[in-house]
């Protein structure tokens, strides 16, 4: 998202012609602006950073989440370099975003390439593509875990009548966070395909029609103008879904619940079973405050360097 | 935006005379995959328990049964969480609807002191993840003894940055003229706001109440920390606990994911055109 602001056409047309009115004018905006602007930002301010200040604080000391705790200076965080939970975490979160940006750009952009000409049916094809994201999360972990069940699932129904094995699906540590990726990737990817749609129709026509006549074909046309074109926004897709996948958790909430023995267990999932199973609010927040300088700085180099690159994010 | 106009459409077929298109041949079968699943919960909704703990399950229900939805609405508490979900989505979307445009006007048409620092600031919040905020956000709530209420559940919503961002994108893209002319006419800054610019704003603010709801409807996270007792749940958080306590009675678990999910569908199918204007105008912005 862009947080460049324009200013210059206010400047010029809020000028009237005489200065004392002027004056008065700047002092009406100033309160009239902040008064506007104050609640909102007021409440989005004091619900994030003062919690995230909070935080920290919480993350040095051994609260419980009842009683405020003692100091323990950065014992929490030594803790962590020896917790394989927190690796484990890690591990899979890294995985599961392994897995479900690249999936889920490359199907977004293919569907939308299929849907950018005019075709029969558009308004009914994106309903489709986007249920799955508008849909509560909670209410697709319970219908996933119901469909992809070992021993009364559809899937595995299916399975057996074609006459191959029934799989442990959810049930199966190896195979647990893949279908749990692939059931977050058919949550979400509709929203990729909205946001390339878009960024398809920008690309001039006459470029298009300029690179059939040179005699490109369809390979060529998307490696060399259609991937270049939508570069930013696929960046922006995928910084998104770093986001979506760092806070991962109602899926798993109402699926696997983070096992079979941790098998699933995300960044996210652990500091909620830190702070509100185990009652270690100050080691949540430690582990919290870890995933968040990690994934701020993976954030910013991605950033960084797509601005190097002249792209604007 | 997205939809290619049928006035385009139409004519090519008509000329060329061609088939359809062979891309339906990857489209269809893709986006049935997309909703089968929810075509399949309704169906399992309507099974009885008997059907639905047969291996292999059948694919279409015999008949209907709607004992899932009796058991539902009866035996547990979820009218009583429909009704929390529609409070606290209804006051978090109105209240997004006033405060959001209130900001996003100010940050695009007023010009006054630290105007650009709030809104980065407000934008940058987008980054800081709610697992990092979510602890000290209870303990808070806690010492106002207001956890275990709805209103804790409506107050960290009652305004987003992604509101005010979204809000501050249509404002700098809205023609002045009529605000100039009613400050003209003598009108103070919240008169031209609310009776002149507020209701040519309504696409935007539309678009802003179906994202809002659907967020608000949705989230499951915040409710789970935050509510303790049963009859504060909302739709979400009650769903998940209620699988917890009917492990096999399937039905009356389906019965509950149909009737959360189909207020989101409803609100995203009437809304659908300007949801998805939305979205991929914060992004191109």
């Amino acid at each position: 998202m862009s947080t460049a602001v324009t200013t210059k056409k206010d400047d010029r047309r809020a000028a009237p012609p005489r200065p004392e009115r002027r004056s008065r004018r700047r002092l009406g905006d100033q309160a009239a602006g902040w008064s506007f602007a104050a609640p909102s930002t007021l409440l989005v301010l004091g619900f994030s950073l003062l919690p995230m200040g909070w935080a920290f604080r919480l993350s040095l000391t051994d609260s419980d989440l009842v009683s405020e705790g003692q100091g323990v200076g950065f014992a929490n965080y030594r803790t962590l370099a020896d917790d394989p939970v927190f690796w484990k975490a890690i591990r899979n979160t890294l995985e599961l975003t392994g897995i479900y940006i690249p999936v889920s750009l490359l199907l977004g952009l293919g569907v939308a390439l299929l849907l950018n000409k005019p075709i029969r049916g558009i308004g009914f094809y994106r309903a489709c593509f986007l249920v799955p994201f508008v849909a509560s999360a909670a209410a697709e972990g319970l219908l996933m875990a119901f469909v992809f069940d070992k021993d009364f699932g559809i899937v595995n129904g299916l399975i057996t009548r074609a006459g191959l094995p029934a799989q442990g699906f959810l049930d199966d540590p190896s195979q647990a966070l893949i279908v749990i990726s692939g059931i977050f990737i058919w949550t979400q990817f509709g929203f990729n395909v909205v946001i390339y749609l878009a960024a398809l129709q920008d690309i001039p026509k006459e470029v298009l029609e300029a690179a059939a006549i040179d005699g490109a074909g369809a390979w060529r046309t998307f490696r060399h103008i259609i991937v270049p074109s939508v570069r930013p926004i696929s960046l922006f897709l995928a910084v998104w879904g770093l986001i979506d996948c760092l806070q991962f958790f109602d899926l798993l909430f109402t699926s696997t619940k983070g096992g079979p023995v941790n098998s699933t267990i995300t960044i996210v999932y652990y500091v909620w079973q830190l702070a509100f199973e185990f009652f270690t609010a100050g080691y949540g927040a430690a582990v919290a405050y870890a995933l968040f300088a990690g994934s701020l700085l993976a954030i910013v180099v991605g950033m960084v360097f797509g601005r190097k690159k002249g792209f604007l994010l | 935006m997205t939809t290619a106009p049928l006035s385009r459409l139409r004519p090519s077929l008509r000329l060329t005379g061609r088939l359809p298109s062979a891309r339906h041949l990857v489209l269809l079968p893709l986006s049935l995959l997309m909703v089968v699943p929810f075509v399949y919960m309704l169906g399992a909704s309507v099974m009885t328990r008997a059907e639905l703990n047969r291996f292999p399950p059948p694919l279409i229900p015999l008949g209907i049964d709607l004992a899932g939805y009796r058991g539902l609405l009866t035996d547990s508490q979820f009218p009583r969480w429909f009704l929390n979900s529609v409070i606290v989505a209804g006051v978090i979307v109105l209240s997004q609807m006033v405060l959001c445009s209130m900001a996003g006007y100010a940050f695009a048409r007023l010009r006054f002191t630290g105007r650009k620092v709030a809104l980065v600031l407000v934008i940058a919040t987008t980054l800081i993840p709610f697992q990092l905020t979510v602890i000290p956000t209870f303990l808070i709530f806690n010492k106002l003894h207001l956890i275990n209420t709805l209103g804790a559940l409506i107050a960290p919503q009652l305004a987003s940055a992604l509101g005010v961002y979204l809000m501050t994108s249509f404002f700098q893209n809205f023609p002045r003229e009529l605000e100039e002319a009613a400050r003209i006419d003598g009108c103070s800054r919240f008169g031209v706001f609310f009776r002149v610019v507020l209701p040519v704003a309504r696409p935007a603010l539309a678009a802003l109440a179906v994202i809002t709801f659907i967020y608000a409807w949705n989230d499951l996270f915040w409710p789970m920390v935050a509510i303790s007792s049963q009859e504060n749940y909302t739709v979400q958080a009650g769903l998940a606990t209620f699988q917890g306590q009917h492990r096999a009675d399937w039905p009356q678990i389906m019965a509950g994911t149909v009737l959360t999910t189909v207020p989101v569908l409803v609100v995203f199918l009437i809304g659908q055109r300007r949801f998805v204007q939305a979205l991929a105008g914060a992004v191109k912005g």
